[in-house]
């Protein structure tokens, strides 16, 4: 549902009525064909939104190329026709499918449902009044999301920068960072967005590949680069790309001459006053939370934060003030697209927890007629040539392609269909399959990609094996680019329909591939994250198996206080335990080890091995990695050899007992990034900041009296945190930043201990006497890591963190289906993020365990015996570990060596097809045979 | 007559060919000598294929992914 807004919440958990008010779109999706000559045509043009007002789109308009669905919309307050009926109506005039519809109304749908899920989602910072900077004054003066546009191929200048003033390229740009975030004289958003520091510095090392000599310059406060990998990004930024990065705030942009130059005031790392001049400043502008969203709020009655982003507990991150209605995204605070995304898993896991007992009760399944069985059948091939409207037929002439059709070999019969898509054409199409006996089907129209498993389902209709199928991209790989020579264009669409009928007459029926699933998971680790995945399942009604190496459960949750936004952890922890315990569907194993692993999605096998050294095997259909992870013992700043020194847990734990040496001190001193941000480990621990300040200020609540000093290379006490730091600052903390270079160095001088750093506001080195010297020490991954990732086959990262199969859009999933990662194990994170993973890992694996079986595609590697000869090349760069080598010796004693492929595991890539000296093995429906087919065809004339 | 060279272009199901797509949908233009051949993966593309397209008469192959 589309155009549409909620417009009211009534109920409670379990039964929520819900108001949606479906604003018309004036275009009627089932004949709207996106083919864009309603906008071609329409002559209003207003400010594009979609392009950060950087361009101009139509009245009649898609909002961006890739839009999902991809249907054109008509903007109702820009409309000639819709202001003044009877004006303008060019759109309807040339629709070739007839789908504009001026009388289409707005319309009220309510909704029963049993939870809610909210994501609406943030808008970023509009500077506009604010003349912050200049912006809306300078012309060059931008947002980064209108740089984002200006840099896209499909942008207002296709990808080159050039200046708003006066269309010059670009050669010396500024980003300015925190516009909008930590800065509550400009807009009230006291908190960090958590992602600028990155778009930015993606921005500038994209702006520069773009621009061959282009200089780029980031000015900052903290360089908040937390997520994963994301430090090593900023080092390449600095190192290789060149982007150059200056710790300050600046004072001020003002114009230089007219030709629309800017004059940057700031004060260097040295203290020296600069002016600086750029073509462009880019405004790294924060997020905020809409006004919409918070009207929405309110009606749904979710309490928010003083911040204005919905109010969870780190507990429950995805579940808002309102039992049954739960959030994910940048509404529960800014975050980036990782975070979002395993927010979305965890809100449908947590949704799931309350539906569970309702599952399946609306699922209908679809049925298919019988598959005729082709064997032995001589070839009758059915091509069905789509005009598109005018798509098509503008610009080839498909009457010859359709004449031309019917001449190929093996070819039965042709058809010529305005939008062969339809749903009347897809009646006509199973009608003429039947009555002609055709055996192997062409529609030359438009991609594969969004229209094949339509014509799957159309020809699996007419009883026809759903692989005997083909598509000639005519459309957009042919008609589509090229539009001023139709000779040339009919010429590509014969050759192309040549193409797929030379490759179909090789296609046989493939069968999908059914592969059963135990619903049964087993659990790696039992600290937070496992133990919060455990939890969640068995809530769902799965039985989880959960392993735990050490005598307690918990790992290094029950070693923390208090969660940043001060929720009592050992608490909360007590309650997840004991749930867990109590669990029907929770088999514990303590004190046990994972020792052997083998199969695959569904189907697995895992030992296990006890203290006492008994094994034990386990069926599961799922696997989750929670293993954590565990802090570094520190070589530096005199750890190992002065009891004054701690690490931060060793520090909380005698702050706790009220030991001597902790009240009896006077002065503490925090260094930051022990061992992270480090040569070796170039990673940021991500919580360590947030506990450095929260113990300072709980050490200032004490006694006010105290010197307390954090040394910190950057303070990433990102998102909402950023107000612990604040406050921190307000109770007199006193934060000093150094260098990687440049170490504080711990020094003791006649018993008592002092630690010199250079200070970059003085510009001298100072010497803080020290009674504790509190390290705050890096996070690394479990030593059983390595072990296990060889076990179950799946990837470490450079740091031995696990490797998740796409960093962005799948940061819970293995690239090995069945297997999912949670917690620290994956990298350094907080409570309530290691919830969140966990949770969504748990959603991952019910996609999974809710069916009782999964069907796989036939596109799978397929074995020829009569010339493979068991090489196994194609074993090694199988990237799936689908493909294994069987030995095998005949009477004579000679060896027959043949691979075999695991179909559950194969993805149908055909990297062993590429490999294969032999011949001996290729894809289902891309054999060599096929392939070779359609390079004759192709250079047949 | 004036020269008109055939290229063969594998394509990536996952990247390049919808790339391709995507270029028709943004309606950018491109000479017509490209006979695209969809694969699942640029990488099984065989050398053998490249051969055959050179020698059956391809002024040149591209393998995009």
């Amino acid at each position: 549902m589309t155009l549409c807004e909620v417009t009211d919440v009534a109920g409670s958990a379990g039964d929520f009525t819900v108001t949606v008010k479906e604003n018309p779109r004036y275009v009627d999706m089932d004949k709207c064909i996106a083919c864009g000559e309603c906008a071609t045509k329409c002559p209003k043009k207003v400010d594009d939104e979609y392009n950060a007002s950087t361009g101009k789109r139509k009245a009649v308009y898609v909002k961006y190329a890739q839009a999902v669905p991809l249907k054109y919309q008509i903007d109702a307050e820009a409309c000639i026709w819709l202001n003044k009926p009877g004006r303008c109506g060019a759109c309807a005039k040339i629709c070739p499918a007839g789908a504009i519809n001026f009388d289409d109304t707005e319309k009220t749908h309510n909704i029963n449902v049993g939870a809610v899920v909210l994501a609406p989602g943030f808008e970023s910072f509009d500077p506009t009044g604010t003349e912050v900077f200049g912006y809306g004054e300078y012309p060059n003066v931008i947002t980064a999301m209108q740089l984002e546009r200006y840099l896209s191929a499909s942008g207002p200048t296709e990808g080159h920068l050039v200046r708003p003033s006066d269309g010059k390229p670009v050669r010396k740009v500024a980003f300015l960072q925190c516009v909008g975030s930590r800065d509550e004289n400009l807009c009230g958003n006291g908190y960090c967005s958590s992602v600028c520091c990155m778009y930015a510095i993606k921005e500038a090392v994209i702006a520069k590949d773009h621009v061959p000599g282009l200089a780029t310059s980031i000015f900052y406060m903290d360089m908040r680069t937390h997520g994963k990998e994301f430090d090593e990004y900023y080092t390449r930024a600095r190192k290789e790309s060149g982007v150059r990065f200056v710790r300050c705030r600046v004072n001020g942009v003002e114009p230089q001459g007219d030709e629309g130059d800017l004059r940057l005031h700031y004060v260097n790392e040295k203290g020296q006053q600069i002016e600086e001049y750029f073509d462009m400043v880019v405004l790294s502008v924060g997020l905020q939370t809409p006004k919409h969203v918070l009207d929405l709020a309110k009606k749904a009655d979710i309490r928010l934060t003083p911040h204005n982003f919905a109010a969870v507990s780190d507990f429950a991150p995805v579940s808002t003030s309102q039992a049954g209605i739960f959030t994910c995204g940048a509404f529960a605070g800014p975050k980036d697209i990782p975070q979002s995304v395993m927010e979305g898993s965890a809100a449908a896991a947590a949704a799931a927890d309350i539906l569970a007992p309702a599952r399946n009760e609306l699922t209908q399944e679809k049925t298919f007629p019988p598959e005729r069985d082709i064997l032995g059948e001589e070839l009758r091939i059915g091509v069905f040539v789509c005009h598109c409207g005018s798509n098509i037929a503008g610009y080839v002439d498909v009457e010859d392609v359709a004449n031309y059709a019917d001449t190929l070999p093996g070819v039965a019969h042709v058809e010529r269909n305005l939008f062969t898509c339809s749903q009347d054409t897809q009646e006509l199409m199973v009608k003429v399959i039947k009555e002609n006996q055709l055996n192997r089907i062409v529609v030359a129209a438009c991609t594969p990609r969004t229209h094949e498993p339509l014509f799957h389902e159309t020809i699996k209709a007419a009883g026809l094996n759903e692989y005997l199928f083909e598509m000639a991209n005519i459309r957009n790989q042919n008609s589509w680019v090229h539009t001023g020579d139709k000779k040339a264009a009919t010429q590509k669409a014969k050759d192309l329909t040549r193409m797929a009928v030379a490759k179909v007459a090789w296609q046989g029926p493939l069968q999908n591939f059914a592969v059963p699933i135990t619903r049964n998971t087993l659990v790696i680790g039992g600290g937070l994250a496992g133990l919060a995945a455990a939890h969640n399942l068995a809530r769902q009604g799965f039985p989880v198996d959960l392993v735990e190496r050490s005598s307690v459960l918990g790992g290094n949750a029950i070693h923390l206080h208090n969660t940043w936004s001060g929720e009592h952890i050992p608490q909360r922890m007590y309650g997840l335990i004991k749930d867990v315990r109590n669990d029907d569907l929770i088999t514990i194993h303590m004190e046990t080890e994972v020792v052997e692993a083998e199969g695959y999605v569904g189907n697995f096998i895992t030992t296990l091995r006890n203290k006492n050294n008994e094994k034990r095997s386990i069926e599961h259909g799922v696997t989750i990695v929670a293993t954590g992870g565990t802090r570094l013992m520190p070589d530096e700043y005199g750890y190992r050899d002065h009891k004054e020194v701690v690490s931060a847990i060793e520090f909380d734990k005698l702050y706790e007992i009220r030991d001597k040496q902790v009240s009896s001190s006077n002065s503490f001193v925090f260094i930051q990034c022990v061992g992270s941000r480090d040569v070796d480990r170039n990673y940021c621990s991500k919580v360590c900041c947030t506990h450095s300040v929260q113990s300072a200020i709980e050490l200032k609540k004490e006694n006010p009296k105290r010197r307390i000093y954090i040394l910190y290379r950057d303070m990433r006490t990102y998102s909402q945190r950023e107000s612990l730091y604040k406050k921190a600052r307000e109770m007199g903390v006193i934060f000093i930043n150094y260098e990687l270079h440049g170490k504080p160095k711990v020094n003791k001088v006649d018993g008592s201990f002092e630690v010199e750093v250079w200070d970059h506001v003085l510009h001298r080195p100072l010497l803080i006497p020290a009674d504790m010297i509190i390290l705050a020490t890096a996070i690394i991954p479990n030593n059983g890591a390595k072990k296990l990732a060889q076990l179950y086959k799946v990837p470490l990262d450079n740091f031995g963190f696990f490797q998740e199969a796409h960093a962005k859009l799948r940061p819970v999933d293995f690239a090995t289906e069945g297997l999912f990662v949670a917690g620290m194990a994956h990298y350094p994170k907080p409570v309530e993020e290691s919830i969140a993973q966990a949770l969504a890992a748990s959603a991952r694996a019910a996609t999974l365990l809710s069916k009782k079986q999964v069907t796989l595609d036939g596109i799978k590697a397929q074995v020829d015996p009569d010339f493979c000869d068991g090489c196994a090349l194609c074993v090694d760069v199988c990237p799936y570990h689908a493909i294994t080598l069987i030995e095998s010796k005949d009477d004579q004693g000679e060896s027959h060596n043949l691979v075999e492929v695991n179909l559950a595991h194969c993805k149908g890539c055909g990297l062993c097809q590429g490999t294969c000296p032999k011949r001996g093995i290729s894809v289902a429906g891309f054999t060599f045979k096929q392939l070779e087919s359609q390079i004759e065809a192709a250079l047949a004339v | 007559m004036s020269y008109e060279p055939k290229i063969i272009a594998f394509c990536c199901n996952w990247c390049s060919y919808a790339a391709a797509d995507l270029a028709g949908t943004s309606r950018m233009q491109y000479p017509p000598n490209i006979r695209i051949i969809r694969v699942m993966c640029s990488g099984m593309v065989h050398p053998e294929m490249i051969l055959k397209s050179l020698t059956g008469g391809a002024d040149g192959v591209m393998v995009l992914g």
